[in-house]
């Protein structure tokens, strides 16, 4: 069972849920002050995005909203809000703990899928093409070394990250 | 001369061969002696880190071993690669239970995290190991009657309590290396607010928004270029220009440098050994004024 239903399955509330994660454990620490609100960049130009209002719907226990909304996607990850905290609640770690739950769900955007299947093909998220490598030479740069794809596979088998990345591409 | 081993990240490699290039050789103009580690990989930035946060920090972590093993300190080009491991970094040495959650993942390549090392951000290989006075001494053509921008963006500077290059509200590590080549730096409007890099292939239009804004703002203070450390914000600013030419129907032509580049310029290369055709938006305003 994966790890999100089992909690699912244990009782859980929401909030305990984030809170029992890598990432989310501060996010009970919130009293709703809005400093975050006030610092986030994409704040001020959507109202799709309110770090605020995510927090508070994920502390109300609305998990489906949290979970399939768009929300969690729009943090630009800039650590304002973090930074700002008085609550010292670390926001943008809590937010990638929602979204780590949501990928458990097999909810991701497509754009970071294609990022993992790059990772575990090369061992970077961005393919270097034959083309860019052979010019390193002409630019007088020394070439590439190996990556360490090997080892690479062998840790993200170990976190389990294979599987569920396995899981995601069949649906 | 202080050695590093030289983290390239993804992205360099893959999309800005002459932003390595023009870094590369002003380091080793200033002494500094670089050394490419095999077998490194991806620093496990923020979209693999929204997948399985356990995994990104063991990826960061098993890249830092490597260089523990080698007795070198890591330095990185790239904010992204700088906040990841050094966030890693810092975050395991201080935290005994994860060190060993995360070494217990290792051990499965024969990997020890001992957290022995430090990761830094080639602007403080600058600051540290250069110095902002022996960096002046070497200028040999002085940018004065440049006007440059400075663009920290945001992983450089934040989580700052686990990065701890400078103050996360009030930087003055660009500034004052922009300022020990002659040129001036020049204050704007929303200076450290995010270039929304993050978001496009998600967003665009709001990435896009952000980038403009920065864009607008550096203008509307007169400078004549923005400086960047950071290759994401740099595709977020150069490239993202040609795409707000097309969305907004205005005309962008804003030139964007590396640091790197600039200090290239400032330590007397000639403007041809660095590739700078790759920049979407042309920089030979920035040239006429220096040169």
């Amino acid at each position: 069972m994966e790890r999100a239903e089992r909690e699912k399955a244990a009782g859980l509330s929401f909030p305990e849920e984030v809170a029992s994660r890598l990432g989310g454990e501060t996010i009970k620490l919130c009293y709703q002050c809005g400093t975050c609100a006030s610092s986030c960049p994409v704040a001020k130009i959507t109202p799709k995005f309110n770090p605020r209002e995510l927090i508070k719907l994920s502390l109300l226990g609305e998990r489906d909203e949290v979970i399939s909304g768009d929300a969690i996607w729009l943090c630009c990850s800039c650590y304002n809000c973090q930074e700002r905290c008085p609550q010292k609640v670390e926001i943008a770690e809590v937010i990638y703990a929602l979204r780590n739950i949501a990928f458990e769900e097999g909810r991701i955007p497509q754009i970071y899928l294609e990022f993992a299947s790059a990772l575990l093909r090369d061992g970077r998220i961005i393919k270097v093409s034959k083309f860019v490598e052979k010019r390193r030479s002409t630019l007088g740069l020394p070439p590439l070394k190996p990556t360490g794809v090997e080892a690479l596979t062998r840790i993200l088998s170990a976190t389990g990250f294979n599987k569920l990345y396995e899981r995601r591409e069949q649906k | 001369m202080k050695r590093y081993a030289l983290f390239l990240g993804c992205t360099i490699p893959a999309r800005q061969p002459n932003y390595e290039l023009s870094a590369r050789k002003a380091l080793t103009k200033l002494g500094i002696e670089l050394v490419d580690l095999a077998e490194t990989t991806c620093c496990a930035p923020p979209p693999i880190r929204s997948i399985d946060l356990e995994t990104s920090l063991a990826v960061a972590a098993y890249n830092i071993c490597l260089a523990e093993e080698a007795g070198l300190d890591l330095v990185t080009l790239c904010s992204g690669c700088f906040e990841s491991l050094s966030a890693a970094n810092n975050m395991l040495k201080g935290n005994e239970h994860l060190k060993k959650r995360i070494n217990r993942v290792l051990s499965e390549v024969g990997k020890e995290f001992l957290g022995s090392r430090r990761v830094k951000h080639y602007l403080q290989v600058l600051v540290e190991d250069v110095g902002i006075e022996r960096l002046k001494r070497k200028v040999s053509r002085s940018l004065s009657g440049l006007r440059a921008a400075a663009f920290y963006g945001c992983h450089a500077l934040r989580p700052s309590g686990l990065l701890g290059l400078d103050d996360p509200e009030r930087p003055r590590i660009l500034d004052d290396l922009i300022e020990a080549l002659g040129a001036e730096s020049v204050e704007y409007r929303n200076k450290l607010k995010c270039c929304g890099g993050l978001l496009r292939g998600y967003s665009d239009e709001l990435a896009l928004d952000l980038a403009r804004e920065k864009i607008i703002n550096a203008s509307k203070a007169g400078a004549d270029c923005i400086v960047t450390l950071c290759p994401f914000c740099f595709v977020a600013l150069d490239m993202g220009q040609l795409q707000m030419r097309s969305r907004y129907k205005e005309a962008y032509d804003m030139p964007i440098l590396h640091y790197s580049e600039l200090l290239c310029l400032a330590l007397g290369v000639d403007p041809e050994e660095l590739a700078v055709q790759t920049h979407k938006v042309k920089i030979d305003k920035v040239l006429d004024k220096v040169l």
